[in-house]
Parts: C-alpha cells; sequence; structure tokens
C-alpha cells in the first residue's frame, strides 16, 4: 500500500487529469478493500453450495454403487462432425452454437487437469433472477430468496462460513504424480488447436526458419562407417571399392575393368549406422501477460484468460507440442506463476503498469538467452488502464522485446468503467506509431466486454495472422 | 440394455402384491431393465427415453456429459419413466435387499403416475410408442429435408417449455366444449359483482330471493326471478349480449400451437412438413410438463411408501440396518439444501399423523390453547384416506402453498438460510435468516419450476406479438436471441416480444472517489421493453 502511494504522489507530481486521477483512485480504494493477491477467477462452473431441488435424482440417490467414471468414449470424429456442422450453420444463415467449452477439473495437489469438450446451450424463454451482484461484486446481503435448512439454531445464528477465495492451492506437485496426468492435459489443448486451425480456419503459421533446438535428438541411421554396422550402403560400398582397386591398379583408365579381378577389402564396405541426430524442429516460447489489478475483475479478465487458453492451444498445435509458456501478471509489478491455474485465477487490486511487466519479460529473454534458440511470442490481456499515461516506461521496454519478438498481441478488454474514452495503453500506442511501422510484429486488438467467443476467435485471427 | 433375473423380477411381483394390499393401485406389468453405466449417458440427453427421436444437440449433451462427469461424478438421471407399462432401470449388481426398497420406490412411483389426474392426459398412451413412431417420422423427414429438419427442431425446441399445459388439462377434465354463460350466471357472476352496487349484503339478498323464488314456484322460478330482474336493470340485457359478443379467449399462451394453426410461413406447401416436426416437439414437451411440477410430490410420495412398506416385508430381515444407512442417504434431511425426497416425505407423513387426529377440520383451527392443540386427537383413522386424497389431486405448488404450516416447520426444525458477507473475516455467512412458515413456504416456492407466461397476438403488420405477462422477474437476457430467431423463421415475419427488464437506480453517485461498494443498496426500477427480431437481427427499445 505504501508503495502504491508513493507511486500515487510521484505521479501526480507530474500532472495528472481529473479523469486519471479518478480511476488511480478508485484503484486505490480497492487495493486498502482487498489486500493481498487471491484467486478470483475459477475455470469452472461456480458450484452452488446446495443443490437444487431438481438435481436430486432416483438413480444416484437409490443406487449404492457410485459409478464408475466412465472416460470419453465417442471418437473425435464424431467431435469433427459436429463442429462441421456448426460451419454449415454459418453458411445457412444462423449464427453458430457449438463452443468449444473449457473445465477444470481441480485435483489434489493442484495438479488440475483441463478437460475441453463441445457444449451447447439450447435457449429458451425462462426466468432470471434479479441480478444486483453482478458488477458490484462483493457487496452487503444479498437480495435473494436463501435456501432451505433444518436443525438446531436460533434466528440470526451464524451456522457456517465461506471463505469469500478459497485457500491458494499449495505449489509445486505433489509425488507420485504420474506422467500421465499431465499428458493428458496437453493432448486435449492440442485437440483444441487443431479443431480451432481447422473449423475456425485460424492461420497456419508462416515457418520462420528453424531454429536448433538443444534438447532434442532424433536417432537415424545417417552416419556412415566402413567395416561394420547395420545397413550395408550399396552405392558408397561400391565407389570404395573402386578407389581402392584404381589404388592398386587393377583399373586402367580407357580400357573395360574386369570385374572379376576386382580386390575387396573388408575396409571397403561402408554400413549405415544409427546415431544421435540434433533434432532441429522449431520451437517457441510464449509469455502471457496478464494485468491483473482491480479494474480488471469479472468480464476483462474472463474475456482475456480465455482468449490466452484459445491462442495457448494453437500454438500448441502449431509447434506440434513444442511450446513452452512463461506466465506473467502484473500490477504496478510483475510477476512470473507457475502454471495456467494461477494465471487465471490470481486476483489483486492495485494499480497498474505495464511497463513492469515488459521490464520483467526483457529480463526472463535477456537471462535465459531465449532468443537465441526460441521463436518468441508475447500476448498480453489488459483492460488498458495504465498509470503511467503516456507510455513513457512502457514503450521503450515494448521496443526492446519487437527486437526479438515474432509476434506481440496485446488485447484491450474494456472494462468500462470510464465510458467509451479510447483507453491510456491504446491511445499511447497508436501515437508511438509503432503499430505502423512494425505492423508485422505488433498487434492490437480492441474489444468491449461484453464479447463473445466469435468475436474472440475473431481477435485471435488477427492477433495471430 | 437387457430385462432384469427372473430372481429379481419373482422379488418385484412380491412387493407388488404388498403394495396393493397396502392400497397402492396400479396396473398389472411393469418393465424392468438392467442397464449399464454407458447406457446411463445415452439415455440421459434422451431423458429416459430410448425411443426418443435422435437430435445433435443430444451427441453434444453426452459429450457434454462425459466432460461433466469426468469432473462431478454423478448421473441425474430419473429411474422411472411413465409409459405403458411403465419401464424402470437398475443397476445389474444390486443386492436383494437393496433391490426391495428400490422396486418399493419405484411402485410409488408408479402409483403417483397412473393416479394423480395431472399425468391424466398421459394415460391413454404409451409413450414409448409413440415416441418411436416420432423417431421414425423424423428420420424419414431427414432423408428428405436434410439438416433443415434439425433446425425446425432446434427452433421449436426453444419455445417447448411454452406450451399449453394446463389447457390440456382444462379440456381432459371437462366433459363438453365450453358454453356460454346464461343470463343468470351474468347476473349473479359479473352484473352484480362489478357493477355499482357491489354490497355483499345486496349479492346474498339477491340470491336468497332467487332460492325463495324456485321453492314457491318449482317450474317457473328462474323465469319469474329473470323478469323480475330484468325489468329492473333495464340495461342489464343489452350488458349480456355485448358481454357475449366480447366474450374472447384471453391471448393465447401456447406459442408452438399458435404457430401451428397461424404461422403463414408453415402454412406454404412446401413448408408444410415442418408441422409435423412442431407436432412432435409439441407433444412431447407436453408429456414431460406433469413430471418436472411435481417432484417433490412424487419423490415423498414414492419415498413414504418405501420407508413404509419396506420394514414391514418379511423377506428382507436382517437388513434392516444396512436399509437404515441407505435410507437415513436419502431421506435425512440435509443442512443447508432442499430435499424433495426428505421434504415430500416428510410432510406427507405430517398430514397422514394429523388427518389421523382429526386435525384437518375447523374446530382444530378454531383451537387456540397450546396444550389442547397438542393432544387434539379425534382417532379418525382417516389419515390414509387423506394423503391418498392429496396424490392424486395435488402438484408441488399446491402442496407447497396449502400445507407447510408452522407446526411443520417446528416439527422438523426447518429454516430458511441466509447468505451475508463478514468483511472482517473474509468470508460468506451462513445464517439462520428465518423459522416463520411463511418464508419458509415462500422460499421453496420460489425454487419450484415455473416457466414464464406469454400470451401471443398478431400485430397489424402481420408482425407476431408475444407479451411476457410480469410475474416479478426478468427474461434470461442472453436467451432472448436466440429464441426469437427461431421463432421469426417460423413466424416468417418480423417478431415483437414485450417483456420487464429491472433498471438498476443508482443510490448516490459516486463521483467523489467513493467506492461503489459501499453505496447502499441500489433500488430497481421496472421498465418495460419491446425487443424486435427483424431479418434476423435483434434491436430493444422502450416502450413505456
Amino acid at each position: 500500500m505504501k508503495k502504491l502511494r508513493q507511486l500515487y504522489k510521484q505521479l501526480q507530481a507530474k500532472g495528472l487529469s481529473e479523469e486519471q486521477r479518478r480511476v488511480i483512485e478508485h484503484e486505490m480504494a480497492l487495493a486498502e478493500f482487498t489486500g493481498a493477491p487471491h484467486q478470483a477467477h475459477r475455470m469452472r462452473p461456480s458450484m452452488p453450495l446446495t443443490r437444487s431441488l431438481y438435481s436430486y435424482a432416483d438413480a444416484e440417490i437409490l443406487s449404492q454403487a457410485m459409478a464408475s467414471p466412465l472416460m470419453s468414449m465417442v471418437a473425435a470424429q464424431s467431435l469433427d462432425h459436429l463442429l462441421q456442422r456448426d460451419l454449415q450453420r454459418e453458411k445457412d444463415g444462423f449464427p453458430r452454437k457449438i463452443r468449444v467449452g473449457k473445465l477444470v477439473k481441480p485435483g489434489r495437489d493442484g495438479d488440475d487437469k483441463v478437460v475441453v469438450i463441445p457444449t451447447t446451450v439450447e435457449e429458451k424463454l425462462i426466468h432470471d433472477k434479479i441480478n444486483e451482484e453482478e458488477e458490484e461484486g462483493e457487496g452487503g446481503e444479498g437480495q435473494e430468496q436463501g435456501e432451505g435448512g433444518s436443525g438446531e439454531g436460533e434466528e440470526g445464528e451464524v451456522i457456517g462460513e465461506q471463505p469469500v477465495r478459497e485457500e491458494q492451492a499449495g505449489g509445486g506437485s505433489g509425488p507420485g504424480q504420474g506422467k500421465g496426468g499431465a499428458h493428458e492435459l496437453e493432448s486435449t489443448v492440442y485437440d483444441l488447436g487443431r479443431v480451432l486451425t481447422e473449423q475456425f480456419a485460424l492461420p497456419n503459421l508462416r515457418d520462420k526458419g528453424k531454429k536448433r533446438s538443444l534438447t532434442r535428438y532424433a536417432y537415424d541411421l545417417t552416419d556412415k562407417n566402413r567395416g561394420f554396422g547395420q545397413i550395408l550402403d550399396k552405392k558408397a560400398t561400391l565407389k570404395q571399392v573402386i578407389q581402392t582397386n584404381i589404388a592398386l591398379g587393377k583399373i586402367q583408365a580407357g580400357s573395360l575393368p574386369d570385374a572379376q579381378s576386382l580386390m575387396v577389402t573388408p575396409k571397403d564396405r561402408v554400413f549405415r549406422i544409427l546415431s544421435k541426430e540434433l533434432d532441429y524442429e522449431a520451437q517457441a516460447v510464449v509469455f502471457f501477460v496478464r494485468d491483473y489489478s482491480g479494474s480488471m475483475a469479472g468480464k476483462p479478465t474472463e474475456i482475456v484468460v480465455n482468449q490466452h487458453v484459445l491462442i495457448y492451444a494453437w500454438l500448441t498445435y502449431q509447434y506440434q507440442n513444442q511450446v513452452e509458456t512463461r506466465f506473467i501478471l502484473h500490477d504496478t509489478e510483475a510477476r512470473e506463476v507457475e502454471n495456467f491455474q494461477h494465471y487465471y485465477q490470481m486476483q489483486v487490486a492495485g494499480g497498474t503498469q505495464v511497463s513492469s511487466a515488459y521490464q520483467l519479460v526483457n529480463k526472463i529473454v535477456k537471462e535465459e538467452e531465449l532468443d537465441r534458440d526460441y521463436s518468441i511470442y508475447i500476448f498480453h490481456g489488459t483492460d488498458g488502464d495504465d498509470w503511467d499515461t503516456y507510455g513513457e516506461e512502457s514503450l521503450p521496454e515494448l521496443e526492446k522485446m519487437l527486437g526479438y519478438a515474432s509476434r506481440i498481441g496485446v488485447t484491450i478488454a474494456e472494462n468500462g468503467l470510464d465510458g467509451s474514452r479510447r483507453t491510456e495503453v491504446e491511445k499511447y500506442l497508436t501515437k508511438s506509431g509503432l503499430l505502423e511501422s512494425k505492423k508485422d510484429l505488433l498487434r492490437l486488438d480492441v474489444m468491449s466486454k461484453d464479447s463473445n467467443e466469435a468475436r474472440l476467435i475473431e481477435g485471435i485471427k488477427y492477433l495471430i495472422s | 440394455m437387457e430385462l432384469i433375473s427372473q430372481h429379481a423380477k419373482r422379488i418385484m411381483e412380491g412387493c407388488k402384491d404388498r403394495a396393493r394390499q397396502a392400497g397402492l393401485r396400479f396396473e398389472d406389468e411393469t418393465l424392468e431393465y438392467v442397464v449399464t453405466n454407458r447406457d446411463m449417458l445415452e439415455l440421459g440427453p434422451k431423458v429416459m427415453i430410448p425411443t426418443l427421436y435422435d437430435y445433435w444437440v443430444q451427441e453434444v449433451e453426452i459429450l457434454r456429459e462425459q466432460g461433466r462427469y469426468e469432473l462431478y461424478p454423478s448421473n441425474p438421471y430419473e429411474t422411472v419413466i411413465n409409459t405403458r407399462p411403465p419401464i424402470s432401470y437398475y443397476n445389474d449388481n444390486n443386492p436383494d435387499w437393496l433391490n426391495v426398497m428400490i422396486f418399493y420406490h419405484v411402485i410409488g412411483h408408479i402409483d403417483f403416475f397412473q393416479n394423480n389426474l395431472f399425468f391424466r392426459h398421459t394415460w391413454d398412451y404409451d409413450f414409448t410408442g409413440r415416441a418411436l413412431a416420432d423417431k421414425r417420422l423424423i428420420a424419414k423427414l431427414r432423408s428428405e429435408h436434410g439438416r433443415w429438419v434439425d433446425y425446425v427442431i432446434e427452433f421449436a425446441r426453444t419455445i417447448d417449455n411454452l406450451v399449453g399445459y394446463f389447457d390440456i388439462l382444462e379440456e381432459s377434465g371437462k366433459k363438453s366444449k365450453k358454453e356460454q354463460p346464461s343470463l343468470l350466471d351474468y347476473y349473479f357472476d359479473v352484473f352484480l359483482q362489478h357493477g355499482a352496487r357491489s354490497a355483499v349484503s345486496s349479492y346474498s339478498r339477491e340470491i336468497e330471493r332467487y332460492n325463495k323464488l324456485l321453492r314457491e314456484h318449482p317450474e317457473d322460478g328462474e323465469l319469474r326471478f329473470l323478469k323480475r330482474i330484468t325489468e329492473k336493470y333495464s340495461e342489464l340485457e343489452s350488458l349480456y349480449a355485448r358481454s357475449l359478443k366480447e366474450t374472447k379467449p384471453v391471448g393465447r399462451t401456447d406459442l408452438l400451437e399458435f404457430l401451428m394453426e397461424y404461422s403463414p410461413f408453415l402454412k406454404t406447401e412446401k413448408n408444410r412438413w415442418m408441422l409435423m416436426v412442431l407436432e412432435v416437439i409439441r407433444s412431447t414437451s407436453l408429456y414431460f410438463q406433469p413430471q418436472i411440477r411435481t417432484k417433490i410430490l412424487n419423490e415423498g410420495w414414492a419415498s413414504y411408501w418405501h420407508d413404509t412398506l419396506f420394514l414391514q416385508d418379511d423377506r428382507i430381515k436382517g437388513h434392516e440396518v444396512d436399509y437404515a444407512i441407505v435410507n437415513a442417504k436419502v431421506t435425512s434431511m440435509p443442512r443447508v439444501g432442499l430435499n424433495p425426497y426428505a421434504l415430500g416425505m416428510r410432510l406427507f407423513q405430517y398430514l397422514e399423523n394429523k388427518a389421523e387426529k382429526g386435525r384437518t377440520g375447523l374446530e382444530y383451527f378454531m383451537t387456540q390453547d397450546r396444550e389442547q392443540r397438542k393432544n387434539y386427537d379425534e382417532a379418525t383413522g382417516k389419515g390414509r384416506e387423506y394423503i391418498y386424497h392429496i396424490r392424486e389431486n395435488y402438484c408441488d405448488s399446491m402442496y407447497i402453498n396449502a400445507f407447510i404450516d408452522q407446526d411443520f416447520v417446528d416439527q422438523h426444525k426447518l429454516f430458511v438460510v441466509g447468505k451475508r458477507l463478514n468483511k472482517e473475516r473474509m468470508s460468506w455467512e451462513y445464517y439462520v435468516k428465518s423459522r416463520k412458515a411463511e418464508a419458509y413456504k415462500a422460499m421453496v416456492a420460489d425454487s419450484l419450476y415455473h416457466p414464464p407466461r406469454i400470451e401471443v397476438t398478431v400485430a397489424e403488420n402481420n408482425a407476431l406479438v408475444l407479451n411476457h405477462i410480469f410475474e416479478g422477474k426478468p427474461l434470461l437476457k442472453d436467451f432472448i436471441q436466440g429464441v426469437l430467431l427461431g421463432v421469426e423463421y417460423l413466424w416468417g415475419e418480423e417478431v415483437h416480444l414485450y417483456t420487464s427488464v429491472p433498471i438498476p437506480m443508482k443510490a448516490s453517485r459516486d463521483i467523489d472517489g467513493q467506492l461503489r461498494e459501499e453505496t447502499p443498496k441500489r433500488t430497481i426500477q421496472w421498465k418495460r421493453f419491446r425487443y424486435t427480431m427483424k431479418d434476423r437481427t435483434l434491436s430493444r427499445t422502450l416502450v413505456e
């Protein structure tokens, strides 16, 4: 908090517009109200504490034996088929209906899995709750009817409580966690990437030249060896025999050699043998950078993170799983988090300084010398607020990034706090002229907070094309 | 899917005998199948009707269900379906005693399906047979019209909750078509009550006069009375004649039926096949309507009977404890939450006990003394009869509204749970909000299924007008576009939907850097909006 106030004072000294001051103060107040970072967003349907009346059913209630978990048995082609059908819908003039849903299965020891499934809703006219909380966050008592309950307790007595934020899952992975788990995640993300590329016509990546890989080897019969080996290389052996015989004078220029009299030494036989080869596949590292300040709460975060999942899936497909991901969150300071779950869920109520994140990316790239071996992608999601109004600190860092990155995509999901004015990030990016001069490296996509999945995919197309 | 073993079937037949002796009434034939989990996954999206028509959303549901299944293992499906004969589904590895319990539960459901009046329109035919015919029909149409069949199914399904279920019930209950009210009815029902002279005393005086005339002149008493009143009120007859002309049915509420009758788009020769699809969707929906409206009653009834009959069954001696454990899971009241099995069963038991002691009459109602109330017992022996009556004539909302009273709430220590934020501890607190029967009743009633009431008319420019009758709740905004898109397609012209939307009114301004969260409760103002779907684009305008 102290740091924030200091920063605020510095900014004030530089001079702030009225609007700016208001935004900053709003965020400061939020920061005071909520404090430390916490996990606010969950990538699963929010499970109500109690079950609905209609969720009870005989089959589950009456049979003791819990059904054994059945794994996916509908072949992937049926998924393809469904998506094909969806494409046809669009041609027939109706909006698409299948969404590629993502569910996170919370696991023990934090090894959550992402399951990618197609979902759809059947729309009907139904009653809705009067939702007052939507944007106001956690404010006051709910107006709803409440739940049923039974047992002891006076009126007004508290019978239980539930933390507003769940405890952060313990870091590191627990023992006994097989490789299978992680693989499962990757394979479904890979599938999603395939689906996105094929069905939503996301472009394929242009090959930017093979990069040298240091860690992967392929084994192939490429080396030649004389005398012994796995497969006789007949052509090379013949050459060798002829050379030897020329040296011996058995073959003279101008006369036909006598095949019967040629000498063959054991050394003449050339074999191919299995050998370790460096793999020259291209590989990529992707930085996902997200603003997690107070103003991002709710929809903007949802949009940014959903878009980042899709981008991640697409890159995973494009690079045949050879993608490394780094997750960076920032408010006025930036930090790296270890996995997607934390990236998705973390929420803090602080100020906003984009430059901090860019600095961290540059630092990581420099220290780990990533630019030597990898294609580097950076995707930044923000609501467009920046206390550094004119990008004085961000722009130099951004230019540094443009020096090594294959693509930088900035997504601005407007939080709608200040009406329709253009956001700071958008303003200073436009003003800097980088969007024009580095058109093939830097892309900016601005969307409103009510954007749907189709809009997200549009955005991705633009960011990566 | 295969039939249960002969051994299990014999147990089932034994259960039926015992249930009949206890007074349950149901047809002889039943079908029991053993299903695997995989069967269940496929049956679920087809609402347990194996012969239901195919539709691609069911495939997505299956896929999604599997995703869900992986995440939250539970299979929320029914066990018995209301067909002729009724079909029920079982796990293949249940021990006999558990099967006995489940059989009784199933028999309770079957008895309910076949006796509760809200199911009346499902009594005359076998739904599995009908569904099979529908399935074949749709398969045939699909071979002719391809994917367009699926679009029509989809659009029809978006409005399949707006079917005139209660109209159907009303029709099947009535012997003849609606009659026009007679002059006499008009005089008493409308004229006297809505005119200037609407005092209760004058009304009862008129009735007395009428009765007296009837008594004194059994032959032509009514005529004399009519003559008297028409002389007294010269305007009566012309008012009556006008009212007859005016008596138009109020706005139609069965949107699917309305489209089938009046849609110019569906009337054209090349689109006539769509009518068949709509009829399939509509009849399927109507078939399921009573099920969702009798959840508490139906599950309560089945639980009441498995609880009553199981312990009397001589075949399961020695498994009382096993039973108690399973039964407790089924019928215990959760500390927080609403379990229809538990609530319904307790209410049946409570009412049986009440009727048994004659506590349903006026006399008990007038008894104020607490002690006297506690010991009130007329030993009428009419408990069973009373709950049979309820089983026959009630649905959930009637059941809840008529019978949850303070005694019941006190006896089972029920309360309404509230949820509030504790800012110091940053946690949601659940607390006992109210122990009043009224509050509890309102809470249960609020969680019951209740589709919106939409009245359908046609405007002058041939636009279809849907009027959502305001009942204190808005429509789910996200779905409006999808629904109206489908309705526009089926109607062929533009469609208007009138509905009320809550507009939050800011209680105070928050310019001065004040936190929004700190502002006091916002108030809501209801505004009437019109959604217009024209050429597949949606627009919204304020109408008031």
